[in-house]
């Protein structure tokens, strides 16, 4: 037994977490659409597997190095595996095999052009792969610009004139990004001479150049995370695109550009990275949080309050950034905010699955057709309200978990004030959920005809549901990950 | 001042123009091209940058020419989706932005 | 309004990326010793070919991803919008034709020339698979490509070819044991020539694909064959 599990560990997993996505993709492309809806959930399960044994790889030896074509920094590029970079992984993996699910039977149901929606997501799951793997800044870029397109293709998928132009306006704000990202990428070359993630964490000194990297740098990712208040490519984007891509974009492609950020803070920019600046990327958060639950208050379309709860999510994931500025909460406040990511990601992937069945079974997107919706699809509606849970905070919510490591943090470190900006945030966001609730569970009115959908619709939204409940009843195993080959020396949050 | 540094400094220009240009344009296919100018910018700095000393660096020239294909990549998308909205829309400007 | 304040921004950080240039001191020269000293165990002559398809060739492998999934959005698009126009080309006048008949020809050879050449001079996929393009381009103009979208299955496999060799020889020799797209020594140089030339062909498709694939202009839909 353990000779199959040692033979199973030395699988080369950083390679085929990468190729098999992609690979996934040139099937898809080739075979049609037939083809790529069949192949799509073992190919799924396939990447979980091939995510499940990096991490057991790295939980038995620690972070892995791997050079790709055998060629170390700074000539070549490395790919790195630590706790953090696998919880990425396997997050991706999940919420993307349940996705998949989903997909499979709401574009059977849809006349639009599903036959793409398989090649792209391969190079969508593919892309963000890469990115979590990948210790080279030129290659996070390449890989950025791959996991960009991929994500327009997907929101321009239903065509129609609304479709087109939330996707051009993504892609122009993505674009922007990314050169952003590029010019830091080669002040950083010109400066120190290599591009390998470690060596330039090592090389970087306070100064001109490390400021100017630094505000590119995080403006350009901050820009593609939709960091209030630039967040303005978001709505559109995600509340107007098919459910499953809404899904995709709100949970998984965020927290790529988030993880970035988040990186290169702690490992390359930590000499250079000041206070004000990280207070300024908390004013920020704090901003996105209240002005985007605001906005989602507003919404008459129920995609759209989604979308808008997405902005203000976001806010939470860059309290990080000044809750660790100061020692004693720099632990609690990284767990908490990867924590958060992680959770978000699965309560949000179920909200938008549930609210795209509900959508689907009523016929309308507006929030005063939901009535009745509590009789016909309790299921869905269930699956909505634990996303709900985690969304505010509530135990025993993945959502708590963070909530309450970032409020540890904030206390540790002196900094109440964000814990104001965080309470006010979660009955914010109890205040538009409510919203949704209360119209679900009205009778219907006289006369109104529901779709029937099939059960794997529900069951979908559900188990992703049930994986944000998870995160709050076993935190320890994800957290036990997550310690592996983080940044700075110290034993539990 | 070398001659690596003139193409940095150009570059360093042209980026801020192009980003101008990208963010003020209303016309869809001014800020595509307000794009393009910026990636330029960015691919002289990065030519520049490395090789201010005088010495050839191949690197940077290989990440260029990588950079190059991916914005030509974007650029085409970015075109014809413009393009389509042309066709629905019959107005070449995002829909909130008036003609400029 | 918007536009002064964002000028005077756009300003700002220009003049600040120039001053933080003019303050960096002088290039170690690193990388480039490194690659010079591991040039000829590359399977190529050429320092930017050995860079861009040996030492940092999974950039280039993600850098085709990126090109085939272009084709993807536009294919998608395309087909959410139910498109039967192509970009339909001016009816083809004699001038056209002849220079077209001159040329392309030409085209082809020079793309072979630069595939070959890319392994010690400036040159590779890329270049020739952008000549490769260019010729298709005017085949297109002067009529006489035949209707390529929506594309059938030769067309999908030729898209995808340089991709897919790619991704197979880097994946293949994990198989082995060996590091993601680690050539086996001695080797080199062979894979890297069955590469480039599959991924010249595949790009040339690629774009002029993406030249095809724009929508017809209005008021102009179907009237004359163009692609459906």
């Amino acid at each position: 037994m353990s000779t199959v599990l040692s033979a199973l560990l030395a699988v080369n997993w950083i390679s085929w977490v990468i190729g098999l996505p992609l690979t996934y993709t040139i099937a898809a492309f080739l075979s049609g659409a037939r083809a790529g809806r069949m192949l799509a959930l073992p190919a799924l399960v396939l990447s979980l597997l091939a995510a499940v044994g990096l991490s057991a790889r790295v939980l038995a030896q620690g972070p892995q190095r791997h050079m790709v074509g055998g060629w170390g920094a700074p000539l070549g590029i490395e790919l790195y595996a630590d706790g953090l970079a696998c919880l990425m992984l396997l997050m991706t993996a999940a919420i993307g095999l349940f996705t998949g699910w989903y997909a499979r039977h709401y574009f059977a149901r849809q006349d639009t052009g599903a036959t793409y929606f398989w090649p792209l997501t391969g190079f969508l799951l593919g892309a963000m792969n890469a990115l979590y793997l990948s210790a080279d800044v030129f290659n996070l870029y390449v890989t950025l610009e791959l996991l960009g397109l991929a994500a327009v293709g997907l929101v321009a998928l239903t065509g129609g004139a609304a479709a087109l132009a939330a996707a051009l306006r993504y892609l122009l704000a993505a674009l922007a990004g990314s050169l952003m990202y590029l010019l830091g990428v080669a002040l950083l070359y010109g400066a120190h001479g290599t591009l390998a993630l470690a060596e330039l964490g090592a090389r970087l000194v306070p100064g001109p150049l490390a400021w100017t990297v630094i505000a590119l740098m995080t403006l350009g990712l901050a820009l593609k995370t939709a960091l209030f208040p630039l967040h303005f490519w978001l709505p559109p984007a995600h509340g107007g695109a098919a459910t499953p891509v809404s899904a995709l974009l709100s949970a998984l492609v965020i927290k790529a550009s988030f993880y970035l950020l988040l990186r290169l803070w702690f490992e390359v920019f930590a000499p250079a990275v000041t206070i004000p600046a990280a207070q300024l990327l908390g004013v920020l958060g704090a901003g996105a949080i209240l002005w985007g639950s605001w906005l989602a208050l507003c919404q008459q379309k129920v995609k759209m309050i989604v979308a808008y709860s997405t902005v203000a999510q976001i806010g939470y994931l860059f309290l990080l950034f000044p809750l660790a500025a100061y020692a004693p909460g720099v632990e609690s406040a990284w767990y908490g905010g990867v924590y958060q990511a992680v959770s978000h990601a699965f309560a949000k992937a179920a909200m938008f699955l549930a609210v795209g069945s509900m959508v689907l079974a009523a016929g309308r997107e507006d929030i005063d057709q939901l009535d009745g919706i509590s009789a016909r699809l309790p299921l869905s509606l269930f699956s909505f309200a634990l996303a709900g849970i985690s969304l505010m905070g509530l135990p025993p919510s993945g959502g708590f978990i963070a909530k309450w490591l970032l409020l540890k943090a904030a206390l540790a470190g002196g900094q109440w004030w964000w814990v104001v900006v965080m309470i006010l945030g979660g009955l914010l966001t109890a205040a538009y959920l409510f919203r949704v609730l209360r119209h679900a569970f009205l009778p219907a009115r006289r006369g109104k005809r529901f779709r029937a959908l099939p059960p794997a619709l529900e069951l979908s939204a559900f188990g992703l549901a049930l994986g944000s409940l998870a995160l709050g009843l076993w935190a320890s195993g994800p957290l036990a990950l997550l310690r592996v080959g983080a940044p700075f020396a110290g034993a539990s949050p | 001042m070398s001659i690596g540094l003139i193409y940095a400094v150009t570059g360093a220009l042209l980026f801020s123009l192009g980003l101008y240009g990208l963010i003020v344009h209303a016309h869809l296919i001014r800020k595509i091209l307000a794009f393009n100018i910026m990636g330029s910018g960015t691919f002289l700095v990065l030519v520049g940058l490395a090789q201010r000393g005088g010495e050839v660096d191949p690197v940077p020239q290989a990440l260029v020419l990588t950079g190059i294909v991916v914005a030509v990549s974007a650029t085409a998308f970015a075109l014809i989706l413009a393009r389509r909205l042309y066709a629905a829309n019959g107005r070449c400007t995002l829909p909130g932005e008036g003609e400029a | 309004m918007t536009r002064v304040l964002v000028g005077m921004l756009v300003v700002a950080l220009g003049a600040l990326l120039i001053w933080t240039m003019l303050g960096l001191p002088a290039p170690s020269g690193r990388v480039p010793a490194l690659v010079a000293a591991h040039l000829n165990e590359s399977g190529v002559a050429h320092d930017v070919t050995a860079v861009l398809l040996n030492f940092r060739g999974y950039d280039t492998l993600l850098e085709i991803g990126v090109l085939l999934l272009a084709v993807l959005g536009v294919l998608a698009v395309r087909l959410a919008a139910a498109d039967t126009g192509g970009t339909l080309p001016p009816p083809p006048g004699a001038l056209l034709r002849a220079f077209t008949n001159l040329v392309v020809p030409l085209m082809v050879l020079v793309a072979g020339y630069l595939l070959w050449a890319g392994a010690h001079r400036p040159g590779g996929a890329f270049q020739a698979g952008a000549v490769l393009a260019a010729a298709g381009v005017l085949l297109r103009l002067s009529g006489r490509l035949p209707a390529l979208l929506p594309p059938r299955f030769w067309l999908r496999a030729g898209l995808l070819l340089g991709f897919a060799v790619f991704l197979a020889v880097a994946l293949g020799v994990t198989v082995a044991g060996d590091s993601l797209l680690e050539y086996p020594p001695a080797q080199a140089g062979a894979w890297i020539t069955l590469i480039e030339a599959t991924l010249t062909v595949s790009i040339g498709l690629i774009l002029v694909s993406l030249f095809v694939g724009a929508p017809a202009p209005p008021g102009e839909a179907g009237s004359r064959g163009g692609d459906a």
